[in-house]
């Protein structure tokens, strides 16, 4: 196992394997089990280490802000009447969405059998996880007595004395949370369990006795067996089939949090597609980011390949175009209801005090994605990076301006306000983003973050195709003969 | 003796079945499609991923999962229905806002999610149950080579038990299909 050379040398023929135009390369199944393997078994690339211990500081400090709004009072944010809903369910909505593509791109794609998807799926997954872990903080901290979070769910206990009011959309939520983020969790790790057996199997050989105890119990004892790999295909199509209309549920459902309520500017029917749009748009920039990101550390920048960096950018511009959709639709009803609180809310948000992220919102979410109508701008690394970054941001300024500028000036001129962030808001939510990229390599580091049964399985599927070659080291099999 | 042997073993010591290694997908279907049109059935291969056609070439039934798993999907739904019609209705009766005590409507969403809920975890669940995992111990990890099979082996097992198992006769059919190797495996 040659652990002395350079990852980004070692990859190439994997990221030829894995680019339908390069197939001819032809690898063989050992050389692509090396070649994954290598990231998590050989030497940890010094990347890596600049990349955590920036996203772990960055993380600390989040820790320290939360710790302290435990121990002073949620006061310290800055929601306040009349926006008491404010940066944590900005962020929430934010950190919910972002995970919807990992979803999509798991189970829809899976569906829909786009062969591309299996160098990215795994990666998705993970960054679903942890970005719903980001959005749980939340709502948790929100409620001011963490401890006492079991109170959302219907357990028995001695200190509530009552059950939970299911009629409101916030219990809707929970569920749908709590749901999408375990059902998330057992597709990637059921995803995992052979290539676990795999590297269980390499660390035995090698000899490392406790990795590979550590490893076979994490594998459950998986032996490669036939009989185990049927019923594994059939729950493992069951879980995209019931994550596809889960992944779908759980931003309407959050949509519901303002829908079914009477503030203009929420009351909408239009909500739940939006909503989900919206999240597979953010989504998706953020796998890019990630990606991207990921390519620098590990030095894969052959491994994420510009065929991928093209599907996920035509995925932003279509759904980038559903969102600017949504928000004419939102203006044109809201002038033809002729409710003059609804006109008034629209007219507010555009041109209000809050002009400037809506201003910031528009430009980022509708304008900036058309320069995806060019082929050559879809493929290019750097463009796809800044993009990525400017539909974050725009998405992150579209749940605010939701939030905040519907709330900031309800039906009585005389409680009108204006909501400003308080340090401890923003320390809150720049640590979010260093847990969920300590979390984000830590994943890339200890697990193999390309789907090695599934790239085998694409391999040889592909072996069949006409005018490709068997998988280098096998002995094809011809319809009717046998040698 | 493999890595998972931290079991007491429970299988009687001897021969277990043959075993025989193949190349790759392709020469290893051939194989099995060879063993079932012999007759065997206490059969099963082992590959780095599943192999297309593999169920029809070993004459394996159709995966349960799903047929049980849709029993505890509407599970699932009842257990939501009930939870939210008792405990708002009878448990703990509060009128929120005008609303019926217990409607259909809002109790749609999470219906759903526990249906959903309950539909991944039973698929999760029977797919172990079925398969007999998590079992750490296993004949076939002592095989030679078999720590290679999630890299790049290909193998296929007859099994002592079979009826029709006769180590030579089993022997000369597996080498019929043109295996890299064969080998006896060890009950542990």
């Amino acid at each position: 196992m040659a652990t002395t050379a350079t990852l980004p040398q070692i990859n190439k023929p994997l990221a030829q394997e894995l680019n339908p135009s390069l197939v001819e390369g032809n690898l063989s199944y050992h050389e692509v089990t090396e070649q994954v393997c290598e990231i998590v078994e050989g030497a940890v690339h010094r990347n890596w280490y600049i990349g955590f211990a920036i996203s772990f500081s960055i993380f600390l400090m989040m820790v320290g802000m939360l710790g302290y709004q435990l121990f002073t009072g949620v006061g310290v944010w800055g929601n306040n009447a009349p926006v008491a809903w404010a940066w944590d369910i900005t962020n929430f909505v934010f950190w919910i969405g972002i995970g919807h593509a990992g979803t999509l791109i798991s189970a829809v794609l899976f569906l829909f059998r786009q062969k591309w998807r299996t160098s990215i799926n795994r990666a998705a997954e993970a960054m679903t996880l942890f970005a719903v872990a980001c959005a749980a903080i939340y709502p948790v901290m929100h409620t001011g007595r963490p401890w006492r979070t079991y109170w959302l769910f219907p357990v028995p206990n001695l200190d509530l004395n009552m059950w939970q009011n299911f009629r409101s959309p916030l219990m809707w939520d929970v569920f749908a949370i709590s749901t999408y983020g375990s059902v998330s969790a057992v597709f990637w790790y059921m995803g995992l369990i052979p290539d676990l057996a795999t590297l269980r199997d390499r660390a035995a050989v090698a000899g490392k006795h406790t990795r590979a105890m550590i490893l076979g119990v994490f594998s459950l004892g998986w032996r490669f067996s036939a009989r185990h790999w049927t019923n594994y295909e059939k729950m493992y199509l069951l879980l995209a089939a019931i994550s596809t209309p889960l992944v779908l549920s759980v931003h309407s459902i959050v949509s519901f949090d303002f829908a079914t309520s009477v503030i203009p500017g929420w009351h909408t029917t239009i909500f739940p597609p939006y909503f989900v749009a919206g999240a597979v748009f953010s989504g998706f920039a953020m796998v890019q980011t990630l990606l991207l990101v990921t390519r620098w550390a590990l030095g894969l920048e052959n491994l994420i390949t510009s065929k991928h960096l093209d599907n996920m950018n035509k995925i932003i511009l279509a759904t980038g175009m559903i969102v600017g959709y949504a928000y004419a639709t939102e203006f044109f009803i809201a002038w033809y209801s002729a409710n003059q609180y609804e006109r008034f809310v629209f007219f507010n948000r555009a041109f209000g005090p809050y002009w400037w992220a809506y201003a910031l919102m528009v430009s980022c979410n509708v304008l900036s994605p058309q320069i995806f109508w060019v082929k050559s701008l879809r493929t290019n690394v750097i463009v796809t990076f800044i993009m990525s970054i400017f539909v974050n941001i725009g998405m992150w300024f579209e749940r605010f301006v939701i939030i905040a500028s519907s709330l900031h000036r309800d039906f009585m001129p005389s409680s009108w306000g204006y909501f400003q962030p308080s340090y401890v808001d923003i320390c809150t939510f720049i640590g979010t983003f260093g847990f969920f990229m300590t979390l984000f390599l830590l994943f890339l580091r200890f697990i193999p973050c390309i789907a090695l049964s599934e790239v085998k399985g694409a391999m040889a599927a592909q072996a069949h195709l006409p005018g490709h070659e068997p998988v280098k080291g096998t002995t094809p099999v011809h319809a009717g003969g046998h040698h | 003796m493999g890595l998972m042997s931290f079991f007491a073993p429970r299988v009687p010591k001897g021969v277990y079945g043959l075993m025989a290694e193949y190349d790759g997908p392709d020469t290893l279907l051939e194989a099995c499609k060879a063993v079932r049109d012999a007759g065997y059935k206490k059969t099963d291969s082992f590959s780095p991923f599943p192999i297309h056609g593999m169920e029809e070439a070993l004459g394996l039934p159709e995966s349960k999962v799903g047929k049980i798993a849709i029993l505890f999907s509407f599970t699932g739904a009842s257990i939501a229905l009930l939870m939210q019609w008792w405990t708002g209705a009878e448990g703990y009766p509060l009128i929120v806002g005008g609303k019926p005590l217990f409607a259909f409507e809002p109790s749609i969403p999470i219906t759903f999610e526990l249906t959903v809920l309950l539909s991944a975890f039973s698929s999760v669940a029977l797919m172990l149950a079925l398969n007999g995992l998590p079992r750490f111990n296993h004949p076939v990890f002592g095989a030679k080579n078999f720590d290679r099979v999630g890299d790049d082996r290909f193998m296929l097992l007859i099994e002592k038990s079979d009826p029709k198992f006769d180590e030579t006769a089993t022997r000369q059919l597996l080498e019929a299909t043109h295996p890299k190797s064969t080998q006896v495996v060890e009950s542990n």
